[in-house]
């Protein structure tokens, strides 16, 4: 009786996290697979379609476009998401003074909660005597229609040259680029904080031999802080990839639905399952969209791995 | 960097000062929707602590078969996207009729597998002679777990509750797809609503932003080096 009970102690302890977890998450997953090959609507399972609604998506303009438009704020904020704060957390290294002071200014729009950011960046952004515009004005630029605005921003800058862009070299829509600044000034804290932690790990004695050598700042950042910073930058580099494709609430406040944007520019990946799946009740196809988002997920970290692992300098 | 939070309070002061925060509270029912949200952080995270220290407890102390396979399946999971498993957990929900329930804004976010690993790495770094000294003074198991292991880390469950705090108040996607009354709207929800409807009543949308955001800013400031250094720690997890 005693041994009985001892090999089921453990699993009275993990049962209600394993409960919880095949429900709520093993079986989902799995699920968007299985119903990723089926038609199924508002009023439930229609019928196995197989492949179908993979061929309906490479045949939907919609669907290229939201990839076009993902590709775009990912290329842009995340290269932004590790300069950016990389460039604070060395002007921070080891300014112990009012460290507290600075740390809750960068840290401030990490916790907020993202509806409350973009509530604030739509006034923030608005044509109609909103701030960024006066600020714009104080500096002698025009005003510019920012979240409301479809052109592209190469396309804007180039046209008065009478350089014309189409498509998709016009690059991404100048809504979209607002919505890559309010992303990047959210992230700016979070990756400060990994990067300052990177710093720290680094030995005070590799500078001060750099500097016996020779090297000045340059020489030092190229030689040891780089190599030995690599491992945080790597995982920075993933993890807001993996974020920024995620991009949801951003879209769905400051471009609001059903637009997804002016002429649907700022349709991101998510955006676009989310409005197939709950405004049209495409579940079937939305499910082919999350597949499809998972293996893009799953290829890039892949890549990545590969790729940063002849570069990643492990002490 | 602050900019932006200078503005926002600014701008909701503007044309009538603090009247615009009593109407913008009056305008829709925010009280309501605080009341939704205080339920449900503070559910989940209960939650949360009960099912992760059970289960980090077994994963850290007890041996048994398949458990290596079965924390590999937990953390697998941490690695695929909210949005990848939306779609179908929306047809699972429905089908218990749990869609614009609080069970459904609560029950599926009361295991964190973050929270798992982390409370497993602290309970791992416990001497093991700790155990045994317990079990010779008539200790039980559980009683173990209860009266020594959780006193001793209390800080790792100060930072699943930061993490889960802030998680459950700012979530956004979940809960606009699995309610739809207005009744059972929280505060993110709610606010955006709110945004669509006040479309350009400026200080009032300021002034609602503000008193959504001002609950969290003060646990911020309160606890900022633990929620920062939490932060910090979640990048070291690989």
């Amino acid at each position: 009786m005693k041994r009985w009970t001892r090999s089921f102690t453990p699993l009275f302890y993990i049962m209600p996290a394993l409960a919880i977890v095949l429900v709520f998450r093993i079986v989902p997953i799995l699920g968007s697979f299985g119903v990723s090959f089926t038609e199924y609507d508002i009023g439930g399972l229609q019928r196995i379609s197989w492949f179908e609604n993979y061929s309906r998506m490479l045949g939907d303009p919609r669907f290229w476009t939201s990839v076009g438009n993902t590709l775009f704020f990912v290329l842009g904020v995340v290269p932004a998401g590790i300069v950016i704060p990389l460039l604070f957390a060395m002007l921070l290294r080891g300014k112990l003074a009012c460290k507290s002071i600075y740390r809750t200014i960068y840290f401030l729009p990490v916790v907020t909660s993202a509806v409350a950011i973009s509530v604030v960046w739509t006034w923030l952004f608005n044509p109609e005597g909103g701030p960024v515009n006066a600020l714009l004005g104080f500096f002698g630029a025009e005003p510019l229609m920012w979240l409301r605005e479809p052109r592209g921003i190469f396309e804007m800058i180039l046209s008065p040259l009478g350089i014309r862009l189409p498509g998709l070299l016009g690059g991404p829509s100048l809504a979209l680029v607002a919505l890559m600044i309010v992303s990047v000034w959210k992230s700016i804290g979070y990756n400060t904080v990994l990067f300052l932690a990177g710093l720290e790990n680094i030995p005070n004695e590799y500078y001060e031999a750099a500097r016996l050598d020779g090297a000045g700042a340059w020489g030092s950042f190229r030689h040891v802080t780089w190599p030995l910073l690599s491992p945080t930058t790597y995982y920075v580099l993933i993890m807001s990839t993996i974020v920024s494709f995620q991009t949801f609430a951003l879209v769905y406040v400051m471009t609001p639905p059903p637009g997804g944007g002016p002429l649907g520019t700022t349709n991101l990946l998510v955006f676009y399952l989310y409005q197939k799946a709950f405004d049209r009740f495409d579940i079937g196809y939305a499910s082919a969209l999350s597949v499809f988002l998972f293996l893009v997920l799953l290829g890039l970290t892949i890549i990545q791995r590969r790729l940063a692992g002849r570069r990643v300098v492990y002490e | 960097m602050l900019l932006p939070f200078v503005w926002m309070v600014a701008t909701s002061l503007e044309k009538g000062g603090f009247s615009n925060y009593a109407e913008a509270w009056e305008e829709v029912p925010f009280g309501t929707y605080f009341l939704n949200t205080i339920v449900v952080t503070v559910l989940t995270v209960l939650g949360v602590l009960v099912s992760s220290a059970l289960a980090a407890y077994a994963f850290a102390t007890m041996e048994f078969k398949g458990r290596g396979v079965l924390f590999l399946l937990f953390l697998s999971t941490m690695m695929v996207p909210q949005p990848v498993y939306l779609v179908p957990s929306y047809v699972i929900l429905s089908r218990l009729h749990w869609i614009d329930t609080f069970a459904a804004l609560i029950v599926p976010w009361t295991v964190n597998v973050f929270s798992i690993f982390l409370l497993r790495q602290h309970f791992r770094s416990i001497p093991r002679s700790l155990y045994e000294a317990a079990v010779l003074d008539g200790c039980s198991t559980f009683g173990y777990l209860w009266r020594v292991v959780l006193p001793l880390s209390r800080s790792a469950l100060v930072t699943v509750i930061l993490f889960d705090v802030i998680g459950s108040w700012n979530s956004f996607m979940w809960p606009l797809i699995v309610t739809n009354s207005e009744n059972m709207r929280v505060l993110q929800v709610g606010l955006s609503y709110f945004n669509q409807e006040a479309a350009s009543n400026f200080p009032l949308l300021m002034a609602a932003s503000t008193f959504c955001t001002v609950p969290l800013l003060m646990l911020f400031v309160l606890s900022q080096k633990q929620i920062v250094s939490s932060y910090a720690r979640s990048g070291l997890k690989d």
